[in-house]
């Protein structure tokens, strides 16, 4: 297989990372407790003064580093679904799977007080069940079209409802745990959180590269990738999946933060100007969008805000200007 | 036309057992020969304390607020030509809740006499969004309105949810008022906001002729004498009022002016004449309805009714976009 790189791509992803890396700069030394750049690398490999070793290694690098890997995931999510329902809205939050993780969570949390492992198992099994039933919904041929998308708004509503009527019958203490989550949040993330998410990417990721080529001639339609030799069968499930599996781990460890699987992947292809899901730019984008958002999420106003918050004003906004904007373009 | 007269008795009818029911079916459960007795003031304290302080209160709140949102779920459907048109959808609702936590948090304002007008000016606003979002050539896209309003709606609920845990006094006041529901409001609540009902509702039922007109195309209502910037202006008024005094009123309930409409239409075929009484007497039937299902499905506790309008919504709402192909509109 023929490999071309576009240039334009590897140049903005590595500009993207770059600006990922000054972000998390600024994420590590900013707050309560000022730390130095120079004692944030010191207390990487243990060797700074405890009090900052403890803000660095305790509090913010975990925090930092889920929101890093859950946007990441939720970047390459994206891309995958974008892809593959030929769709830009088609995205795993704006159809429901994002709320089926949470749902699954949330009765994990609260009906069997699980911890990390468990409310990932029930968020993997919640997202699975709901992408499930999205697709039986909308039949064989509806996967390209807005039903998806309108189809997913239903779905959404309805398991927002049942999330919120768990969180009724919850004690006040689960109850609180369950509503802080279900915004999507990484404050408070150990790491645990960071291992799990980080094994699933590890694991995914690569699956969902291998498959990036196959992706794109797909996205030619069905009978020309077919010509090429491209298993459509195949190409649609195995991406997606891991699709799947990604928001799900994504949602069990900062909670279903909306938009960033919506705006990553529609950034990226914007910025890399190249056809196809555009995986490790979306990936990127991603990560750097949600660390962004954690950022204001902590000093834009004087309270802590959880980050799903700041991504869901911000997210519904760009939202709209996009419908506006393609409205303008349609009508031309 | 007899059909439809008919038809009309019997949503009455239907009406009038939902609001017997809601009396007596509760979380707690009274005897029906108590209920009676308490609602004369006699037998026990406690029933009569919830029968004549709760459940009165709460079913006539749930009748107007029931009316005005399937009013305005109606005249939505009609303005915008669009399957998919609900307060909810379009965001109204929320802008309504994003003016009312901001006259909350930001100007104190505790009375919903005081905050209808933040109501009203953030239902406004909202939807002045969504529309210019969706709108195109003769009328909004169904998809695109729905997708609109998820965008406001999940900005608006940020800010929201922002403002409340910004201000903890705020985030109690304002804790059940979000989800939506008819129970515990303030007492006064109703006939404090009886003005803007009432006139929203006789705005609405007073455009149904015009509205008519306005269905042919704006062409043919123009030919027919019809003033159809008026009409819409008014209508666009009619449903602010309607869904801001509403939503004051019970917080954020959404779907109900999606369904009714649709199966009133079913029935009625598409004459406004018809639409919008069926429409207002029909809609207290559903919402009173999904409260009494939300009382009885958990107790000893209860759902409030904006999540059991949410479930039952969402389902119909899936129904509605697979039963007509909304995307070919």
């Amino acid at each position: 297989m023929r490999l071309r790189i576009p240039l334009r791509a590897v140049l903005v992803t590595a500009g993207l990372f770059v600006t990922l890396i000054v972000m998390a700069g600024f994420t590590m030394t900013t707050g309560d407790f000022r730390v130095p750049i120079g004692d944030v690398l010191l207390a990487v490999t243990g060797d700074a003064p405890p009090a900052a070793e403890f803000v660095v290694n305790t509090l913010r690098l975990p925090r930092l580093l889920v929101a890093t890997l859950a946007g990441a995931g939720l970047g390459v999510a994206g891309a995958v679904m974008q892809s593959l329902s030929r769709n830009q809205l088609g995205s795993p939050d704006m159809i429901g799977f994002s709320q089926g993780a949470a749902t699954g969570g949330i009765a994990a949390i609260l009906l069997t007080a699980s911890g990390t492992v468990g409310t990932s198992i029930g968020a993997a099994a919640g997202g699975l069940a709901t992408a499930l039933l999205i697709l039986a919904l909308v039949g064989r041929h509806g996967l390209n079209g807005y039903r998806l998308v309108l189809v997913g708004v239903g779905i959404s509503t309805v398991l927002m409802a049942f999330n919120g009527y768990l969180i009724t019958r919850a004690t006040f203490g689960d109850a609180q745990r369950a509503v802080a989550w279900q915004v999507g949040n990484v404050s408070g993330r150990g790491w645990d959180h960071v291992t799990l998410v980080a094994v699933a990417l590890a694991v995914l990721l690569p699956v969902v590269l291998l498959y990036n080529r196959r992706m794109s001639m797909l996205e030619l339609g069905d009978d020309t990738a077919t010509a090429l030799g491209v298993g459509v069968l195949a190409t649609r499930l195995v991406p997606l999946l891991a699709a799947i599996l990604l928001v799900s781990a994504a949602a069990a460890m900062a909670g279903p933060i909306p938009f960033v699987a919506l705006a990553a992947p529609h950034l990226a292809r914007r910025l890399t100007r190249n056809p196809g899901p555009n995986v490790l730019p979306a990936a990127v984008t991603g990560g750097l969008l949600t660390v962004a958002s954690d950022f204001a999420a902590q000093h834009a106003l004087q309270v802590q805000l959880p980050v799903g918050i700041v991504t869901s004003v911000f997210g519904g906004v760009y939202l709209v200007i996009l419908l506006i904007v393609q409205r303008g373009g349609r009508r031309s | 036309m007899g059909k439809r007269l008919a038809g009309l008795l019997l949503v009455v009818v239907l009406l009038l057992i939902t609001v017997a029911l809601s009396i007596a079916v509760g979380s707690r459960v009274i005897p029906l020969g108590d209920v009676l007795a308490a609602l004369g003031g006699g037998g026990d304290p406690d029933d009569v304390l919830t029968v004549r302080e709760l459940r009165i209160p709460r079913t006539l709140l749930g009748l107007i607020a029931g009316a005005a949102l399937g009013l305005s779920g109606a005249l939505m459907q009609t303005l915008t030509r669009n399957p998919l048109a609900d307060p909810g959808i379009f965001g109204v609702n929320l802008g309504a809740a994003a003016g009312v936590v901001l006259a909350i948090t930001i100007f104190g304002v505790t009375s919903p006499a005081g905050y209808v007008w933040f109501a009203f000016a953030g239902s406004v606003l909202a939807m002045l969004v969504v529309y210019s979002a969706s709108a195109g050539r003769g009328g909004t896209n169904p998809a695109r309105l729905a997708l609109a309003g998820v965008a406001v709606q999940f900005a608006l609920a940020g800010v929201v949810q922002a403002l409340q845990l910004a201000d903890r006094g705020a985030l109690d006041q304002m804790r059940f008022w979000v989800v939506g529901s008819l129970a515990n409001r303030e007492a006064g609540t109703l006939w404090k906001l009886a003005p803007f009902f009432a006139a929203g509702i006789a705005l609405s039922l007073l455009l149904a002729h015009s509205l008519n007109a306005l269905a042919l195309g704006d062409d043919t209502a123009r030919a027919l004498g019809a003033g159809v910037a008026g009409t819409r202006v008014l209508a666009l008024v009619a449903v602010t009022v309607l869904c801001g005094a509403a939503t004051a009123a019970c917080g954020p309930l959404a779907f109900v002016g999606l369904m009714v409409p649709h199966l009133v239409r079913a029935f009625t075929g598409p004459d406004q004449r018809w639409v919008l009484p069926y429409s207002m007497l029909l809609a207290p039937v559903v919402l009173l309805g999904a409260d009494v299902l939300g009382r009885v499905l958990a107790r000893p506790g209860e759902l409030q009714v904006g999540i059991v309008m949410d479930v039952i919504g969402g389902i119909v709402f899936i129904a509605i976009v697979r039963a007509r192909r909304v995307v070919h509109l």
